[in-house]
């Protein structure tokens, strides 16, 4: 701003220096306006939109944790209330019914992330959705505890960074997945790097297209390299078991789901 | 230019002042409402879905 006090009071002989003294002036200093809004715009890109979605997704957390208390899981649920001897094995998980666009699926925990990573699963993997509200469900692929493959999106960078450290996932790490029908326990077994142009990951048995699926598999996709989209980095999980809501949180997680859901 | 901008400003040196840090103010406002998320579709790091063309 006090560059130009200089050129202010030229002498008027000197007209035509001085217009082309001014222009040059107004063109660096837009140049120098550019590069500081390319700047603020990595800043933006980087941090800023984490902050953004990291308090939408604790508002859609929120919500949903709100409409848990208040609605009454699907009828199915209900059903198997009485838990078996052992009080371990509650039968053939219950698969709730998928919600429209934007929709709260439920929520996922990975202790491996962090005592306190809790995530919205939210359906579409549309933009408006993986940027602000969380991880993105595949919507022509299965819910959670289907038999095939529940596939879900996330960012690797900006915008919350759901999946930032999915590239730590030992196998054997659990992956917890609440809806408002129950908890369903995901176990990790391996990533895989791909390019973008590979679908058939989604497909209800990952990468066999056509073969029926006798499992139900969790499927993660986010980008590769940390910093790039140039691949796809996929993480596959095998569901393990599933509690009825009725049943209550699996121990491993009470805490986190209790701090999630506002429940002591 | 913003010489030019401070010099025309009105009023005294610190409503001047104000002034300037109102008006950048609103710059930051309307690049991170409107500037930066259009110019986030040309960056590719956040595209993170497979088979991005067959998703909406």
């Amino acid at each position: 701003m006090v560059l130009q006090e200089k050129a202010g009071p030229v002498a008027p002989p000197a007209r035509r220096g001085s217009l082309l003294r001014g222009t040059i002036q107004v063109i660096g200093e837009l140049l120098i306006t550019a590069g500081i809004i390319l700047l603020l715009f990595v800043a933006w890109q980087l941090w800023w939109t984490n902050v953004e979605s990291d308090a939408k997704q604790s508002q859609v957390i929120k919500e949903f944790a709100q409409d848990l208390s208040t609605a009454a899981p699907s009828p199915a649920a209900t059903a198997p209330a009485a838990p078996p001897a052992g009080g371990q094995d509650f039968g053939t998980p219950v698969v709730g019914t998928a919600p429209g666009h934007a929709g709260t699926i439920g929520i996922m925990y990975i202790p491996r992330f962090g005592a306190t990573y809790t995530r919205p699963i939210v359906q579409g993997t549309s933009q408006d959705v993986l940027d602000t509200l969380g991880l993105g469900h595949y919507s022509n692929t299965a819910m959670p505890g289907a038999v095939g493959n529940f596939a879900v999106a996330g960012h690797r960078q900006t915008h919350g960074a759901v999946l930032d450290n999915i590239h730590t996932l030992v196998p054997g790490d659990k992956i917890y997945v609440q809806t408002r029908d129950g908890f369903y326990v995901y176990v990790f077994r391996n990533n895989q790097i791909v390019l973008p142009s590979r679908t058939d990951v989604l497909e209800p048995v990952p990468t066999q297209p056509g073969v029926a699926p006798t499992e139900s598999y969790l499927t993660m996709t986010s980008c590769n390299p940390r910093f790039g989209a140039e691949e796809r980095i996929i993480a596959y999980a095998l569901l393990d078991s599933w509690r009825p809501a009725s049943a209550g949180p699996p121990a491993e997680i009470a805490a986190q789901v209790a701090a999630a859901t506002g429940k002591g | 230019m913003y010489a030019w901008i401070f010099r025309h400003l009105p009023g005294p040196l610190w409503l001047r002042i104000v002034f300037s840090l109102v008006l950048v103010a609103l710059a930051l406002v309307l690049m991170v409402q409107f500037l930066f998320p259009w110019m986030s579709h040309f960056t590719q790091f956040t595209d993170s879905t497979i088979g991005s063309a067959d998703q909406p």
